[in-house]
């Protein structure tokens, strides 16, 4: 019998391919979050529930991954995230979705979600577009991007979510690009696997290679040389250095072990029934 | 039985914790936020859970991730609340998700008079989601029917699986009487798959609901608002697929219809005058119909306690034996247009409309139109 590859049992074969361009690389993503869950001895993902929106990446989850998903309304699946963690906490609750869906439309569930350190995991994969939609600007578009909907040239500030919510009471922010893929791996592993508490965000730069890449002329292959050489280390950043525009800040903005709303809300329950036998 | 003298948005919280809710996540609103604050005392002290949410938008979301994850959701909102958690509804009907949400109806539109009641959410309760879609409507005149319309909301929430609506306003939410507490409710609980190759969004019968497994549950389940198939796999290609889904969930609601349609006819066999009314507006007409009564002129009315789906089959034959029917309203008139529609071709249609500042539909402003109809 030929030899499953080790992902498989956290895919619906019978969805693949998956309807992802050529060279896209929601494909590492998938990669990466399978690698991690093999390296810790995961055989089934019954108990983990993907929530995603609307979006490229929002297709990883559903219908991709083995698992039960979510597929919400474009910029929700963070709340519904909540709900589905409220309602059950000994549910996995991972949030798959792009820069679009979580960072523009979906962007105050994504800040409430991290000051309540809410339990869950967001995996943020930033392909700098809207990409699903063909290639309009999105909050993260690099200034000068030429975009459907910046023909000229993106001239908008972009928002950096690691710097925003490294800011909140979010335990776990991180960022790395695809050219990062054992760390990000690690990343993933870390956040559901040692930190296990509170909010853990983790951002992958991962350009869309339609919109973006084509765009520009550029190959995968040149993409990932570029990813790399333009990558900063947050660590060796020093208040008041100024970041060029085309630097992509990486690592580990934060990792803290607060307790997350879960545990904060049954102390609270706890309260409340106190006050009711005393 | 338990006699209390609550308010009606008091009610509304009673109701729901004696149906079972175990999770509420909301949004404070003028003249909902009641609702709210006895949710928040109650839940987490039950083992349920409260949560206040950054807006209307996650609250509506919230209880769809809840829903799904086995708990039993509501909401309450009014106006501005009740537009932002259109397209969660409008989700939650796509993918047949049981939940509550209660708008307590305050003047609009716009941020319009935050404490002053009004009934201009009807159309929005039936038609406020883009697509075709139909989900149940209630509409409580007292806090006892509110007690008893949310009850009754779970259920249908329940054995329907789809999101109900509670229309409300703000004379009934912050009204006080005395309300008649059920010792305990039984709600149906949700029928769950008994093996992974039940489909979660198919059924033979229009009329049952599929049932909904849990997530966790190891069912692999796939819920998404994308036209699906029954096991949830996306087709937004195909004419069948989707029409065979929309069709589906619309006849589960109108193929129901004599289930969910509820209503009170008072007088009506010998009326030479009738009233089509619901809500608080329904009170107004009730004492009016009494002046009238005493006066000698045999006025009769129906009380709404559905407004979608509607059966206009007791207002045809009100229609069939009064002279007129008044249409009375705190809008500008909404309900009118089912009178219309049901009974226009048999007896002559008034509309009595008011709305702002606070000001009720009086009886006796109705019983001076009902002698004017008469004498015309």
């Amino acid at each position: 019998m030929k030899k499953r590859h080790f992902s498989q049992k956290y895919l619906r074969i019978e969805t693949l391919p998956t309807l992802f361009c050529p060279g896209c690389f929601n494909g590492v993503v998938i990669n990466a979050l399978s690698k991690a869950l093999e390296e810790e001895g995961v055989a089934s993902l019954r108990g983990y529930v993907f929530v995603s929106g609307i979006g490229c990446s929002s297709w990883i989850p559903s219908p991709y991954i083995l698992a039960d998903s979510l597929h919400v309304l474009h910029g929700r699946a963070v709340a519904v995230a909540m709900g589905v963690k409220l309602a059950n906490p000994k549910l996995e609750v991972i949030v798959i979705g792009g820069d679009g869906d979580l960072a523009s439309i979906g962007i105050s569930h994504l800040i409430h979600a991290a000051r309540r350190n809410l339990d869950i995991v967001v995996i943020m994969v930033n392909n700098l577009v809207y990409g699903m939609t063909r290639g309009q600007q999105s909050p993260t578009t690099p200034r000068g991007l030429e975009t459907t909907t910046t023909p000229y040239g993106s001239f908008e500030y972009p928002i950096d979510m690691c710097r925003v919510l490294r800011e909140t009471n979010a335990n776990y922010v991180a960022r790395w690009t695809i050219a990062h893929f054992f760390q990000l791996k690690d990343s993933i592993r870390e956040a559901l696997f040692r930190l296990r508490r509170g909010f853990r965000y983790i951002e992958v730069v991962a350009p869309c290679t339609t919109y973006v890449a084509r765009r520009l002329g550029l190959k995968p292959s040149s993409i990932l040389r570029d990813l790399l050489k333009n990558s900063k280390r947050v660590e060796e950043i020093r208040r008041g250095d100024t970041i060029g525009e085309d630097s992509i800040v990486v690592g580990i903005f934060k990792s803290e072990d607060k307790p997350g709303y879960i545990e904060l809300y049954q102390d609270y329950s706890m309260r409340a029934r106190g006050v009711q036998s005393g | 039985m338990n006699r209390v003298f609550i308010t009606g948005n008091e009610a509304v919280a009673y109701g729901a914790l004696a149906a079972g809710c175990n999770f509420y996540a909301g949004y404070p609103i003028t003249p909902s936020s009641e609702i709210m604050h006895l949710m928040a005392r109650e839940l987490p002290r039950r083992g349920g859970v409260f949560v206040q949410v950054e807006d209307e938008i996650a609250a509506i979301n919230a209880l769809i991730g809840a829903s799904w994850a086995g708990s039993r959701a509501m909401t309450a909102t009014s106006g501005p609340g009740f537009s932002l958690m259109q397209e969660g509804l409008g989700y939650a009907v796509m993918t047949e998700t049981p939940l509550v949400v209660v708008d307590v109806m305050r003047a609009g539109p716009a941020t319009g008079q935050a404490t002053k009641p009004a009934q201009g959410d009807l159309m929005q309760a039936r038609w406020g989601r883009h697509g075709d879609q139909v989900l149940p409507v209630l509409a409580p005149s007292s806090p006892q029917e509110c007690y008893d319309l949310v009850i009754r909301a779970f259920t249908i929430a329940e054995e329907l699986r789809t999101p109900v609506v509670v229309l409300s306003d703000e004379f009934i939410g912050h009204g006080r009487e005395v309300v008649e507490l059920a010792g305990e409710v039984r709600i149906p609980s949700r029928r769950r798959p008994r093996s992974a190759r039940e489909p979660p969004f198919y059924s033979e019968d229009p009329r049952v609901p599929p049932p909904m497994p849990r997530l966790g549950d190891g069912f692999n389940v796939l819920v998404t608002g994308s036209t699906h198939d029954g096991f949830g796999y996306r087709d937004t290609r195909s004419f069948d697929t989707h029409y065979k889904l929309v069709k589906r969930i619309w006849d589960k609601i109108w193929l129901n219809r004599d289930t969910i349609f509820d209503y009170e006819a008072v007088g009506i066999d010998d009326a030479i005058i009738g009233f089509v009314a619901y809500g608080s507006t329904a009170r107004s007409v009730a004492k009016s119909v009494e002046i009238l009564r005493r006066e000698g002129i045999r006025a009769g009315y129906i009380k709404l306690k559905t407004l979608w789906p509607i059966d206009t089959k007791p207002i045809e034959v009100l229609a069939e034996r009064v002279e007129a029917i008044i249409v009375p309203e705190l809008s500008l008139g909404q309900l009118v247009f089912d009178i219309e529609r049901a009974a226009k071709n048999y007896t002559k249609i008034y509309s009595f409309n008011k709305v702002g500042g606070g000001e009720p539909i009086y009886p006796r402003e109705l019983v001076e139109l009902a002698r004017k109809v008469l004498s015309r």
